[in-house]
């Protein structure tokens, strides 16, 4: 008490800073914790308002919801584990290694993470479905099914494979190669050097990874929507259909809530693990070095693995964009430009929604996720523990939850949000900040404190130094987290599926409709104009990052 | 209490004033128990003197700095830059710039832009930060680096960027941690000097934390020997290196032998037999057993056949270093003395087994309670 007492007159030196933890406080509360508890007592409740616990025995008594628990978490693990070694491979080669193409393997490796949910399940369907160019034209198969645990798994490592990538390239990034310089001298071998300094040093990293990949299987909504099949449920759309399908809203709590477990499970398991290992290997002496610690053999064998994915990445996008300009796949491949116009006219509300939608939800995700690493890893205050759990505890929540509890929770007062713009913006910037406070704070344990102590001893005040220094120090995580929440703005789903309106749609539940309609020509038309233009706004940001930190690039941070 | 030995002008208030400072911190191994980082400091220094916080590893000596600097919260106590109480003030707005130990140089700000940064804070006008960075740089030898990034630039560089930084502020307090110690041998010793002139000639009291005792003699007006937290001694580089007030900080700054002996009246001992004339005086009464400090440079080696010293002993070890030579020299009463010989190569090398005398240096006799 007295200790709380004192952090708060310490922070109330500079009044702007008490400010901005009180507003996280209460941001956080409202549009994360808040909506999370509706949901909660929603499943615990009948439709008459009576407490009880009826929807969580259906878990034991009716088995289609007891496989898609078993289902959903084997598939996460599955495609958790896959995903981040594939992830840890392409970081590996792209940051450390000397091999040719680097930069477009980079670009075409981020590519699956700037598709619309369904690109690789439609490109799946494309080549290996009952129609599929590979299974029913190449080999002459009838009877091949794709659907099932397979393709899930298959589309969600295609999807989430790169996630991983991109989050340990910054932990990559981030080691100091003299380290294993170091253990090299000191006569490690190569692989040594790689199982005792290298990876130890990535672990907190890797473990993130693999937690963003199982949470994301997990929540993960529109491959399994596509790609499951009857006769293999998952939870998430399960909640889903039992919301839109049976207007069973406690059920779909419940379920929602089941899926909930195992992510928070997942989440806490990391925060006890990662906070024990706190690595500080930089320091104000910029170092510069290449990694030597590949063999040939390795590194061409390593390289393959990125080569191999990036050309499979290539032939899904081919497929897209042949199927765009396909009259009808697998029967009749006259090249049309009917599917674009129907975007353009039809669809045409729906990609300036989205837009709009993405661009204002983009810059308060990145800032705020900058801002609440900041106040995480280098301040004091009471409660600290319960805003970062807050915060990032929305990236354990599968976006059906989030959906179904912004309209339980602004549906009605003190906040009526239901049909505007303002649902969905909250909903994206809390849903997807977190990726940028994780980096963020990964990026920030690896900052010498000291060089934020100079900036304050030479006169800065808290907000200044934040401004001046940790930001373009942070400028790595800064990027990928705004490209992150502008990526997820344009591509959501599984929330927004639930916040859409007539004043409000989005591009992604367009493509939704063409796929269970069955045009999947139109459906692959929306895809190419979402990575089109999700490809711009990547381009802007980079620019814009690299000029307001002009020198990131001429200093390593490590 | 620093300035008493060499008097202080009533009138004068204490630049730097700490009262009963006090840091404790939670254990880390126990959240239960607290560990006293600093425990009960007292200091007081004139305008433009430099202290130095000498101390082993653990001492207590940065979080002191840091408290001055305001990074960390005094437990109890309080700091005062004059007669301003400082407690509450933020970091920020205390004018008394730090030189980290690892100088925590922007890496993304080139030079010039590191130094000018806190200028720039304050809002001055661009013709102005450019006129004091510009003078700034000449002063610590960076001419033609200024657009350079950090990562161009060799330890010793970036040592003057950090320390640029703090000047061009012309702060009213100049802090160091550790400033030195990531520098080779020689260019510590050149720093060190550099350090000090353009201190002395601005004129800005500082506080420099280091471990190195020859660094910290040489550098300062005063010395504060520090040991757990607490304060083992102040005075000035001569008093705690002749007069160290116990045998922690006899041993800490330079090398001593410390002698088994007995008091004989105010001002005689007898070791080993052999009564020895102490003109500084014994404050201990007579027949109390007590411990002589003896440093190695204030004993005399007498050789030949026939030796009228005091003590008496055989060569057990005889290093030549140049300068000077090191000879360890086993005593009748088993002690090892160490003998500092500075004319070794005038008056020959003691042959190690010779058998040879020692008389130390009345002057330079200083006795401890045991």
């Amino acid at each position: 008490m007295r200790r709380a007492l004192r952090e708060i007159r310490i922070l109330a030196r500079d009044p702007l800073l008490l400010f901005l933890v009180a507003a996280v406080f209460v941001l956080v509360g409202l549009f994360v914790v808040y909506p999370l508890a509706k949901v909660a007592i929603a499943s615990l409740q009948t439709r008459g308002g009576v407490w009880t616990l009826e929807h969580y025995e259906l878990l034991q008594t009716r088995r289609l919801y007891r496989n898609a628990l078993v289902n959903s978490l084997s598939v996460a693990a599955l495609v958790g584990v896959i995903g981040t070694a594939l992830g840890f491979v392409l970081a590996f080669v792209l940051t450390r290694i000397d091999v040719p193409g680097k930069r477009a393997l980079h670009l075409i490796t981020l590519l699956p993470i700037i598709s619309p949910p369904f690109v690789g399940a439609v490109s799946i369907l494309f080549l290996f479905g009952f129609n599929g160019l590979v299974t029913k034209q190449l080999l002459g198969l009838q009877d091949f099914n794709i659907y099932g645990r397979w393709g899930v798994v298959a589309s969600q490592i295609f999807t989430f494979a790169p996630l991983a990538y991109l989050s340990l390239r910054g932990v990559l990034q981030s080691i100091s190669p003299v380290l294993e310089d170091a253990a090299y001298n000191v006569g490690a071998s190569r692989w040594q050097t790689f199982w005792r300094v290298t990876f130890p040093l990535s672990l907190p990293g890797i473990f993130s990874a693999f937690l963003v990949v199982f949470i994301e299987s997990i929540s993960d909504f529109g491959n399994p929507l596509v790609l499951a099949g009857a006769a293999f449920p998952m939870l998430a759309p399960q909640a889903y259909l039992e919301i839109t399908g049976s207007f069973n809203l406690p059920r779909g709590a419940m379920l929602a809530v089941v899926l909930l477990i195992p992510s928070l499970v997942a989440f806490a398991v990391q925060r006890y693990w990662v906070s024990k290992r706190q690595y500080v290997t930089v320091t104000g002496k910029p170092t510069a070095s290449t990694s030597k610690i590949v063999s040939p053999f390795a590194r061409w064998a390593l390289y393959a693995v990125v080569l191999a994915f990036a050309a499979l990445v290539l032939a899904f996008y081919a497929v897209i964009v042949v199927g765009a300009f396909t009259r009808v796949w697998g029967f009749d491949y006259a090249p049309t430009l009917q599917h674009l116009r129907y975007v353009f006219s039809v669809g045409l509300t729906a990609v300036l929604d989205t837009l709009t939608i993405a661009v204002v939800s983009t810059p308060l995700s990145g800032v705020l996720g900058m801002l609440v690493a900041y106040l995480v890893v280098r301040r004091q205050f009471p409660g600290k523990a319960a805003l970062e759990f807050g915060s990032i505890l929305s990236y354990a929540v599968p976006g059906t939850v989030v959906g179904i509890g912004y309209i339980l929770a602004f549906n009605g007062p003190p906040l009526i949000l239901t049909g505007t713009l303002a649902i969905l913006v909250l909903a994206f910037v809390f849903r997807y900040v977190p990726v940028g406070i994780q980096n963020g704070i990964a990026v920030l344990k690896q900052v010498d404190p000291s060089i934020e102590e100079a900036s304050q001893n030479l006169g800065a005040d808290a907000v200044t130094t934040f401004r001046k220094v940790t930001l373009p120090l942070l400028a790595p995580a800064f990027f990928s987290g705004l490209v992150y929440a502008f990526v997820r703005a344009m591509t959501a789903i599984s929330a927004a599926i639930f916040l859409v309106s007539a004043n409000w749609n989005l591009m992604t539940v367009q493509i939704l409709n063409q796929v269970g309609s069955g045009r999947l020509g139109v459906a692959a038309a929306f895809s190419i104009v979402t990575i089109v233009l999700v490809t711009i706004a990547i381009g802007l940001i980079t620019l814009f990052v690299e000029r307001w930190s002009k020198t990131t690039s001429t200093v390593r941070f490590g | 209490m620093s300035t008493h030995a060499r008097g202080r002008d009533p009138a004068a208030v204490p630049d730097l004033r700490l009262v009963k400072l006090r840091k404790e911190f939670v254990s880390q191994d126990d959240p239960h128990s607290k560990v006293v980082a600093v425990d009960d400091v007292d200091l007081e220094l004139r305008k433009g003197q430099l202290v130095t916080l000498l101390g082993p590893s653990g001492c207590g000596k940065t979080t002191l700095l840091r408290m001055i600097a305001g990074f960390e919260e005094p437990t109890a106590g309080d700091v005062y830059f004059g007669e301003r109480r400082m407690n509450q003030v933020a970091p920020n707005a205390r004018d008394a710039t730090m030189v980290f130990q690892s100088y925590a140089i922007f890496p993304h700000l080139n030079v010039y832009d590191n130094i000018a940064f806190g200028l720039r804070l304050k809002g001055m006008a661009r013709a102005d930060i450019r006129a004091r960075v510009d003078r700034v740089v000449e002063q610590v030898g960076l001419v033609g680096m200024t657009q350079r990034p950090p990562s161009q630039l060799s330890g010793g560089q970036q040592q003057r960027v950090a320390l640029a930084r703090c000047l061009v502020m012309e702060p009213r307090m100049l802090l160091f941690d550790e400033p030195l110690s990531n520098l080779d041998a020689k260019l510590r010793e050149q720093m060190r000097i550099e350090i000090r002139e353009l201190q002395q000639r601005l004129g800005i009291t500082s506080v420099y934390v280091t471990h190195d005792q020859v660094e910290a003699m040489s550098i300062s007006d005063v010395v504060v020997v520090m040991d757990h937290g607490r304060v083992a001694q102040v005075g000035s580089p001569v008093e705690v290196y002749a007069r160290p007030v116990d045998r922690f900080v006899a041993d800490f700054i330079g090398k001593a032998n410390f002698v088994e002996a007995k008091a004989i009246d105010a001002h005689a001992i007898e070791v080993d037999g052999a009564r020895l004339a102490v003109p500084n005086g014994v404050p201990h009464p007579a027949g109390t057993s007590v411990t002589a400090v003896i440093r190695p440079e204030a004993l005399s080696i007498e050789r030949g056949s026939e030796i009228r010293a005091p003590l008496r002993g055989v060569v057990e070890r005889a290093s030549f270093l140049g300068q000077l030579a090191e000879i360890a020299v086993r005593a009748a009463g088993e002690a090892l003395w160490l003998v500092d010989v500075p004319n070794a190569a005038e008056i020959g090398m003691p042959e190690v087994g010779e058998r040879v005398g020692l008389t130390p240096s009345p002057r330079s006799l200083h006795v401890l309670p045991r």
